[in-house]
């Protein structure tokens, strides 16, 4: 199960002076297990904050988070994560990245390596097993970084824009195969993005953030069926929308 | 292929022509101009003295005797001084119990410890590597340091979010592998000090052999030539121990760092 309830989550951080900043007010948010959600806003809003609590990276300052009803304090491995950043350990090779998680968890290593080879083919980089991150492309290292985070089949999978350094061929063919994952894997995914094609083909709900302090500004779903296809005028309209809404927050 | 082999054959040329013409001028402002064997005995001296200390063996237990020294403070100062550079750098606030007994320690040069050495320990091979410890660890804490204070956050937080929680696990599988490359840096300095502090430690006596307690005993017997064949031989074995170091940790553990600028 991955159900997740945000209950009045505020984070605010201290400046150097000591000033307070807000980057998150007041989330509350619910999320059903198995759902796909997408979260978009302008950027210091704290979309990577939120991700960050609920992989509980970061503690909010109010407020809490629950996992099927237990509340969230510690990382662990039921919510993996893909982060903003390329994340993979430089000096493993691309197997022995995959299979880290299992290893922490004491997995045998034999075993580890049988199951990290996979989800390396899950990725299809069945031939880069023994490459080192260093040579592989930025795509390729996202798709590693994906079946990092889902070795460990966990319940919830946090992704920080995981495809924002690539170029919109790649995008797209990583869309296509992370749907693919997703509806293997039943796993809760929230996906933060600033591309409303991208959370307008991926998500069933899209959040929309507004600026600075973060608040959740709406909650949009997206009932077309799938597979999508971006070009239709539903779509479109949808992302006309989100347009609409980000650009009011671009006024404030 | 083909240009690249000459290119490289005439470039080995260059440097054997160079050498040569070095030795070459070496040997006649000897024979020439100074002509005395007490300031600046020929390449022709060198090399008989060179062929003389390989005869009669004193060479082989030199150098053995003084890797010995080396060894025991390299060792020493990489056992001691790696921990204290992964407390210093990892735990919040260690770095202040350590930082005012190192920063007292750290500039006071290596060799002015050889009395205390040569007290604690009197003429023993412990007592030089002690000395060439002194020297060699204070690069160790250091670099080891450094390198765990630089370790990127994100590796550290990728690890956690995969369930690795634990400080020693931490250490182990993510700050360790990703300091490694200022670790050793920080190895080779040692070393290069270290190399150092033996020869001055043995030639103040604290052991009675190896390379430098023979550059010293050949002074005082004015035999210049063999002076410079341990001058040469200290330089040529600090070569290969840096070159050796270099090839195994470049081609074993730091593999995954190819395409970086180093
Ligand atoms: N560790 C921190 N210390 C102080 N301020 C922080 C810290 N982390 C984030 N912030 C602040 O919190 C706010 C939200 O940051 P966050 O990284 O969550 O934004 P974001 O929505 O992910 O932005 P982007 O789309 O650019 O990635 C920003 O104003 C940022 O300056
Ligand atoms: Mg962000």
């Amino acid at each position: 199960m991955g159900r997740l309830t945000v209950t009045n989550v505020s984070r605010t951080f201290k400046k150097e002076d000591g000033a307070p900043i807000g980057a998150l007010d007041d989330v509350t948010l619910e999320i059903k297990d198995k759902e796909f959600v997408c979260f978009i806003g302008p950027s210091g809003c704290g979309k990577t904050t939120l991700l960050r609590i609920i992989a509980g990276l970061d503690t909010p300052t109010s407020g809490e988070i629950l996992l099927d009803g237990t509340k969230i304090s510690v990382p662990d491995a039921k919510r993996g994560m893909v982060f903003q950043e390329y994340s993979l350990f430089p000096w493993r090779t691309v197997i022995d990245n995959i299979a880290f998680g299992l290893l922490m968890q004491g997995t045998k290593k034999k075993k580890a390596i049988k199951i990290a080879e996979k989800y390396l083919e899950f990725v299809g980089l069945e031939q880069f097993k023994n490459s080192f991150p260093y040579e592989l492309s930025g795509g390729m290292r996202q798709r590693v970084a994906i079946a990092r985070a889902l070795a460990t089949e966990p319940q919830v999978l946090l992704m920080d824009e995981p495809f924002g350094a690539l170029d919109a061929q790649t995008r797209n063919t990583l869309q296509h195969e992370l749907l693919e994952i997703w509806g293997k894997k039943n796993v809760t995914i929230l996906f933060v993005t600033h591309s409303m094609d991208e959370a307008v083909f991926l998500a069933d709900r899209i959040v929309v953030m507004s600026a600075r302090p973060g608040k959740i500004k709406e909650i949009i779903d997206v009932d077309l069926p799938r597979p999508r296809d971006r070009t239709a005028p539903e779509s479109n309209a949808l992302r006309n929308h989100v347009l609409k809404l980000l650009a009011e927050e671009r006024e404030r | 292929m083909n240009i690249k082999n000459k290119e490289a054959l005439r470039n080995r040329g260059l440097e054997a022509i160079s050498l040569l013409t070095v030795i070459a001028m070496w040997q006649l402002i000897a024979d020439l101009l100074v002509k005395n064997k007490l300031f600046l005995p020929s390449f022709v001296d060198v090399v008989l003295s060179f062929l003389n200390v390989i005869k009669n063996g004193a060479l082989y237990t030199d150098i053995s005797v003084s890797l010995l020294h080396f060894l025991i403070g390299m060792i020493l100062a990489f056992i001691i001084g790696l921990p204290i550079g992964i407390i210093m750098g990892w735990f919040k606030g260690a770095n202040h119990i350590f930082d005012p007994i190192i920063e007292i320690l750290r500039p006071i040069p290596p060799l002015a410890w050889i009395p205390f050495a040569i007290i604690w320990f009197g003429l023993t091979h412990q007592s030089a590597g002690f000395v060439v410890f002194i020297g060699a660890v204070f690069p160790i804490i250091i670099n080891t340091y450094t390198g765990f204070k630089s370790v990127s956050v994100v590796y550290v937080e990728a690890a956690k979010v995969l369930g690795c929680m634990r400080n020693k696990n931490l250490i182990r599988y993510v700050a360790l592998p990703s300091a490694l490359p200022s670790i050793a840096a920080g190895v080779r300095i040692a070393m290069g000090v270290g190399w150092m502090c033996l020869v001055a430690a043995e030639m103040f006596g604290v052991s009675n052999n190896g390379l430098g307690y023979k550059i010293w005993w050949h002074y005082h017997l004015h035999q210049m030539d063999f002076v410079l064949v341990y001058m040469l031989l200290l330089g040529f074995l600090g070569l290969v121990i840096d070159r050796v170091f270099r090839h195994y940790v470049d081609d074993r553990l730091l593999k995954w760092r190819e395409g970086v600028v180093m």
